[in-house]
């Protein structure tokens, strides 16, 4: 599914074996797309030897830090950018 | 040692002594048995060569121009920005394209400068790994290697920017960027007050790596 700059998107709460570049700290947590990076080979294939195809669109998602640390104590403005590839991402529940 | 006599001996030896002896060796890296990543890597290394991958004087080339690089061409990005707005706004659109501009590379990966601005700060981590501009900044320091600040950067980073010496006003939004995947990514930080009149080799002087990454500001010259 694609998604365009500024649409709510939520990281899949998912824990598979193997190279993932998804944190840990972000899954389960929706943040806003800030923008989109263009497509990449997936790294859970290269780690592996493989070709990477077929291509991922990346994304770059912007999380309010009280979103994915519900005690953060700084500014509730305060923010963390995070890229994702597609697979990752889902539509907010 | 023993020492080869065989030159002709028209100097003196003043030990006390004549027997052959060794001086112990200085302490070394190589004293220690090689770690496994050590091993591997090195492994790994004369595998590439043997199956001519690359060549031994292409791999010492390699590390000698990744040691060699140092955040000049990141400063040089920083003051041309700060001199003309025109290119600010290429360089935080199209990085790759406004670096290519004033001759600078930025390589394989795509770049992202982000512009620090009186209502945003910008800091950058890669907590996966260890992330970095090499090219742009040089080698990365080991703190921005270390699980503590690729940890606490982003759960904290009004903490760790304070450790660094680093205040934010609550007023401007700290924004931590994670360089999770194929981004690179440089911070473009403001230009300090009181610099009106400096030159540009002036103004580089004053932008260290630690502002690139963003756990600094820019200072101004210093008073007085």
């Amino acid at each position: 599914m694609a998604y365009a700059v500024g649409d709510t998107v939520q990281v899949r709460y998912a824990t598979p074996p193997g190279h993932v570049r998804t944190p840990y700290y972000c899954r389960g947590r929706a943040g806003t797309v800030e923008r989109v990076c263009g497509r990449f080979h997936n790294p859970e294939e290269l780690a592996y030897g493989r070709t990477g195809e077929t291509l991922l669109t990346l994304y770059r998602v912007r999380f309010r830090q009280r979103d994915l640390w519900p005690d953060y104590s700084g500014p509730e403005t305060d923010t963390v950018e995070i890229e994702l590839y597609e697979h990752w991402l889902e539509p907010p529940r | 040692m023993s020492h080869d006599h065989s030159h002709p001996h028209d100097h003196h030896h003043d030990h006390g002594h004549d027997h052959p002896h060794r001086h112990p060796n200085q302490p070394d890296l190589e004293d220690l048995p090689p770690t496994y990543y050590q091993a591997m890597a090195d492994a790994v290394a004369e595998l590439l060569i043997e199956k001519n991958v690359f060549s031994g004087g292409e791999l010492r080339e390699t590390i000698e121009y990744m040691q060699g690089r140092n955040p000049d061409l990141g400063a040089k990005l920083t003051v041309r920005a700060w001199t003309d707005p025109d290119f600010k706004k290429r360089l935080t659109t199209n990085a790759k394209e406004a670096a290519a501009e004033i001759g600078i590379d930025t390589g394989p990966a795509p770049l992202l400068v982000m512009e620090n601005t009186p209502d945003v700060h910008n800091v950058i981590v890669c907590t996966l790994c260890s992330c970095y501009p090499v090219f742009l900044l040089g080698k990365s320091p080991d703190w921005y290697k270390s699980r503590e600040y690729r940890s606490r950067m982003v759960r904290e980073p009004r903490a760790v920017l304070a450790e660094f010496g680093t205040e934010i006003d609550p007023s401007r939004e700290v924004r931590v960027h994670d360089s999770t995947a194929d981004m690179r990514y440089m911070i473009l930080p403001m230009r300090p007050d009181g610099t009106d009149g400096m030159t540009e080799e002036e103004l580089a002087a004053l932008v260290t790596r630690d502002s690139l990454i963003g756990v600094i500001e820019v200072a101004g010259p210093a008073a007085g």
